[in-house]
């Protein structure tokens, strides 16, 4: 049980050292000079120049600049944004609550969707899964917001005052989810119908409804956990789109800027932080197969 | 007198599939008196799991049900409802199925398991279920029950996951009890002890409906067996009749192929063509093969049998040069053949074949059967006269391997292995997934075979029966080791090792009366 | 099994596969689709020519999708971005199939140490965001039409690679490659007569349902503006283009959208189909 959680920490420390790495590289491999893809869009002053000089040791051997990026990162200190003259964790600490409210009213939304869809409407799953899949988001989002906000006025055009201001966007992110959430449900509950222990509880009389629910559920959750982790990554590149179309705060809009401004400590950061999310949902998908599969939980 | 408990007349069921229709069953007719125990016996393909289960209703969703008579319980079942049919499963009609890893629920307790019928079927409150449950568990011969409940069936052994299943379809205290292939996917000695479960229910007084493949395993229980073909009854009656003098030829033929026929040979053994010595194959901290040797001679049929996790595919696996020896040797044809490089085996490799149990995944899937049987031929030579040796015409050559039933695959498996004129073939269960009737051809094409070209034959079974009318001589295998061994006669009349004394017990045996 | 289970698989199938006449439609909107590509002005006129007293028009027999804030026909524009919407998609998607079979084959066959560096760089990299996958690389390489495709590319190679790589293995595992070792096969020969074969059968299909994934990707990333600049016509950018005016004009933003949909609809039916006649064929 021990070395399983040492090895589970073990491989999230060597993902987010690999995203961390990674950032890194692409720092290096940008076009021009590092002080110039640090500076991206924002002043170029002989101080300025000086100050990342000092701050990212450029002064130093590539190892020392290198190592020394790795333990500021790892003490959260993800540099500097010198086109918006703030600590980079500071951006984005101001503006993760939005996105983060956005990215868990979706995935709820999009989870109840999904087994709304594959436990009362299973034939119809895989068309309606099919054509949310298929359709741009932000797409989504405009209709919603020409049917519900400019004709309707229903909820806010814009902005993240109110609970109202949720609705839309959590409803446009969520839809691709429950989508594909609901066709591996679906698919899951098909394949636990057929086996033979679905045979055997419908041989003692069970109701269609309750094998569905006591028993095939529980299997086709399998998968859809996995695909549940695999949607916040999903949820986390939507934001970027669907903040501009309603005109959220949040990182999306914060990445945007950042990429259109050539703004690198911005991006990294965001590239990080994403691992780290990444690493974070993996681990509750390991413990939810574990909740769920009494197979796995051998030693 | 009482009524019969299922009174069947001219059942039919059709299953409407996509692109055809199938008649799994066509015309069938029966009863099952209460206190008796029948058996349906069949071929894969038959029916005889459709027909058991459309006494309960379950014959599968696309199948369409007729039948002039289907009294279930009294009642014509013909116009059930939905929630009529759930009144008499569990309640009426208790069902077995074949693996209880599969058919009780992998994600809940055995207890659990057991307990749903009785919510189902009972008014029982919480308390009460559990501790029916516990009774059942120790009714059909769980030990510690307590314990027991709470595990999942991986975590029971076969034979207790099966006594669990077989608790579960009691719960609800069934007047009829429907086993499935009760047997199939046990072990021999385990086989035994559900057979004598299953008997002594039927000494309390159970009605058993039995379903199985596998003749001798039904005739120790069975009052009257229904013999099923391509969904036909082609013929019934009691045991003892069918067993002494049946009337159909299928019949005659599958009580031929379950007792047995020794394959006798002229042929002398040769030359020694492969020799194993001391090996020792060891995973982790778990030895899988102890010390085993063996030697082959030309011209032998040499059998290894063993239950599952025996060792015996990994001395399989060794001897062909899969896998190295962790010590001890192998040699073939003189020369060493383990604890060498690939490269040097290369020479020998088309003087030894396989012949694996799945002969479907042994077959690349998009070649056709012309050019696997080519691949193994010496260059230029005809492929229609090597398939003509394993009784396959010319019609199958341009087929994939998916298009040909079992026993077609298995011949081309057979003509792939002696294309190229091998010494020694080694035949990992080669009939195990195939239908009695089908497994008798392959046992004579194999002996066939070793008469005329003097190949040496590797023939590994847990089948003792099938090792029996083909080996020479016999290795007996248990947990890695091999316990005894010598003629095919000695072992199998004179067992010296209790393992084997055992094995050879639990062996189902079709008792013919002349 | 006897046929009480074979029979619900076969329903399923039947069930899911996407329902005949639907792929015959999907098949005929990209070819239509491809033809606009290739020709776009069998189709439509010019998607550059703005007409000022036409602006923001609705839909009509001489404007089928009505006109854009400048004037211009919505039409002639979905027609003419076609071939910048679905080009994109097609290089990129290239891209990412290359170098998907290049590094899944370096893990699948490779040494322990490659495929464990390798996989596990792939399990991360694709359940990493796409579009925050494709935004680094734009960040750094800045932005454009080339920039664009290669950072749709590298975004979906994990996906490509990972597939390879699985495939690799259950395919070296096979007995039927050990029975080819039975015959004297050498390394090389398994894996050109055997592996390869078996490995790169199902990838074409696949391809085709990436391509769908890679024009979504593609369309949102113009959207954001790291396209095609204006005034070329590219599907992404016209949705964004026409956002602003949706309460008075929802043509000019929805119904190029509707196109991207429909197209990756297509993609997708058409892809499933063929995945299911393959795997069809494997099981029968």
């Amino acid at each position: 049980m021990i070395t399983a959680v040492l090895r589970r920490v073990g491989a999230g420390v060597l993902v987010l050292w690999a995203a961390a790495s990674a950032a890194y590289l692409a720092l290096l491999a940008a076009p021009g000079s590092t002080v110039d893809a640090i500076i991206g869009d924002g002043a170029d002053t002989p101080g300025i120049r000086a100050q990342i000089i000092d701050e990212w040791h450029l002064d130093r051997p590539a190892l020392v600049q290198y190592l020394d990026f790795l333990w500021r990162a790892a003490h959260g200190d993800l540099g500097r944004s010198y086109l918006l003259q703030r600590p980079v964790s500071a951006v984005i600490g101001s503006q993760l609550v939005p996105t983060l409210k956005l990215a868990v009213a979706a995935a709820v939304f999009g989870l109840v969707l999904a087994l709304v869809f594959a436990i009362f409407a299973r034939r119809l799953t895989s068309v309606i899964g099919l054509v949310l899949v298929s359709t741009p988001p932000f797409l989504i989002g405009i209709v919603l917001l020409s049917v519900f906000s400019f004709t309707l006025g229903w909820f806010p055009v814009s902005g993240d005052r109110s609970f109202a201001a949720l609705v839309l966007p959590a409803i446009t992110m969520g839809l691709p989810i429950a989508g594909t959430l609901a066709q591996v449900l679906r698919e899951g509950l098909d394949r636990a119908l057929e086996e033979p222990f679905a045979v055997t509880a419908r041989a003692r009389g069970l109701r269609e409804r309750a094998v569905l629910t006591r028993h095939a559920l529980k299997h086709a959750l399998l998968p859809a956990v996995t695909m549940l982790s695999w949607s916040f990554g999903v949820l986390i590149g939507g934001t970027v789109i669907i903040e501009q179309v309603f005109g959220r705060p949040g990182l999306g809009q914060v990445t945007v800027q950042a990429v259109n401004s050539s703004d690198l400590p911005v991006v990294l950061a965001v590239v990080i932080l994403a691992a780290a999310v990444f690493v974070v949902i993996n681990t509750v998908t390991d413990l939810a197969y574990l909740l769920i599969d009494p197979r796995l939980r051998r030693s | 007198m009482t009524p019969p408990l299922v009174r069947v007349e001219d059942l039919t069921i059709t299953f409407h599939l996509p692109r055809r229709t199938v008649e799994a069953v066509r015309g069938v007719s029966f009863t099952i008196e209460p206190g008796e125990c029948v058996a349906i016996v069949g071929e894969s393909g038959s029916g005889k799991s459709v027909t058991a289960r459309s006494l309960v209703g379950l014959a599968g969703p696309g199948a369409r049900v007729d039948a002039a008579t289907l009294e279930v319980d009294g009642q014509d079942a013909r116009r059930f409802a939905p929630r009529d049919w759930r009144r008499l499963r569990g309640g009426f009609a208790g069902l077995v199925l074949q693996d209880a890893l599969v058919s009780l629920d992998p994600l809940r307790t055995v207890g659990a398991e057991i307990a749903e019928v009785l919510r189902v079927h009972s008014s029982r409150s919480r308390s009460e279920r559990t501790r029916e449950a516990l009774r059942l568990l120790d009714e059909v011969h769980v030990p510690e029950p307590e314990r027991r409940a709470g595990q999942y069936p991986h975590q029971l052994s076969g034979g207790l996951r099966q006594r669990a299943l077989i608790a579960s379809a009691l719960a609800g205290g069934p007047k009829l009890l429907i086993a499935d292939e009760p047997t199939t996917a046990l072990d021999a000695t385990v086989q035994a002890q559900i057979l004598k479960l299953l008997a002594e229910r039927r000494s309390l007084g159970d009605t058993l409906l039995l379903i199985s493949h596998d003749l001798a395993v039904v005739s120790r229980l069975a009052d009257r067996v229904l013999v099923m073909k391509d969904g036909r009854l082609v013929e019934s009656g009691t045991t003892k009749r069918l067993l002494s003098g049946a009337d159909h030829p299928y019949t005659r033929k599958l009580i031929a192929a379950a007792s047995g026929r020794r394959r006798e040979s002229t042929a002398e053994p040769g030359p020694v063509v492969a020799e194993a010595t001391a090996l020792r194959k060891v995973y982790g901290d778990r030895a899988v093969v102890r010390d085993v040797g063996v030697t082959i001679r030309r011209g032998e049929i040499v059998g290894l049998v063993g239950e599952s996790g025996s060792g015996k595919t990994t001395v399989a696996q060794l001897l062909f040069g899969l896998v190295e020896p962790t010590s001890g040797q192998v040699r073939f044809e003189g020369q060493r053949f383990s604890g060498v490089p690939e490269r040097a085996r290369r020479p020998l490799r088309r003087r030894l074949q396989f012949i694996a149990q799945d002969p479907l995944s042994a077959f690349d899937p998009r070649w056709t059967v012309r050019r696997i049987v080519a691949e193994a031929l010496p260059r230029g030579e005809s492929v229609t006269p090597v398939l003509e040796r394993v009784g396959l015409g010319g019609d199958v050559l341009d087929r994939y391997p998916r298009q040909l039933s079992g026993g077609q695959r298995q011949r081309v498996a057979i003509a792939r292995a002696i294309a190229p004129r091998p010494s020694l073939i080694i035949c990992d269960e080669p009939v195990s997934a195939l239908d009695v009737s089908v497994q008798e051809q392959v046992l004579d094409l194999l002996a066939g075979i070793r008469e005329r070209d003097g190949t040496a034959l590797l023939f590994i079974s847990h089948d003792l029966g099938v090792v029996r009318d083909l080996a020479d001589r016999v290795l007996v295998m248990q947990d890695g080791q091999v316990v005894e061994q010598g003629t095919s006669q000695a072992v199998f009349e004179q067992p010296q090792h209790e393992y084997t004394r055992r094995l050879l017990a639990a062996v189902p045996t079709l008792e013919v009366s002349a | 099994m006897t046929i009480a289970l074979t029979g619900p698989r076969a329903v399923r199938l039947r069930s899911l596969r996407p329902a005949r006449p639907g792929v015959v439609v999907a098949v005929l909107f990209l070819l239509v689709a491809l033809l606009a590509a290739a020709w776009p002005s069998l189709f439509a006129g010019d998607p550059l020519r703005a007409d000022p007293l036409h602006v923001l028009g609705a839909p009509s027999g001489s404007h089928w999708f009505g006109t854009d804030q400048l004037g211009r026909d919505v039409f002639a524009r979905v027609v003419h971005g076609a071939r910048h919407s679905l080009s994109i998609g097609v290089s990129a998607t290239l891209i990412a199939v290359g170098t998907g079979i290049l590094l899944g084959l370096l893990a699948g066959l490779g040494h322990r140490v490659a495929d464990e560096a390798l996989s596990r760089s792939f399990d991360a990299l694709s359940a990493f965001p796409l579009v925050l996958l494709a935004l680094l690389f734009i960040a750094i390489a800045g932005t454009g039409t080339t920039s664009l495709i290669v950072a749709i590319g590298i975004a979906l190679v994990p996906h490509f690679a990972r597939v390879v790589r699985a495939q690799t293995f259950v395919v070296r595992r096979a007995a039927y490659v050990t029975h080819a070792v039975a015959f004297g096969a050498t390394r090389p020969r398994l894996v050109l007569r055997h592996v390869l074969p078996n490995v790169l059968g199902p990838i074409p299909v696949l391809a085709v349902i990436g391509l769908g994934e890679a024009i979504l990707l593609a369309a949102g990333l113009s959207f954001l503006g790291m396209g095609p600049q204006p005034p070329s016509p590219e599907w992404g950018a016209m949705i964004s283009e026409g956002r602003g005016y949706l309460h008075i004009a929802w043509w000019a933003s929805v119904l190029p959208g509707l196109v991207v949909t429909a197209t990756i609809i297509s993609l997708t039916v058409v892809g499933r189909f063929f995945q299911r006649r393959f795997e069809g064929r494997e099981l029968a």
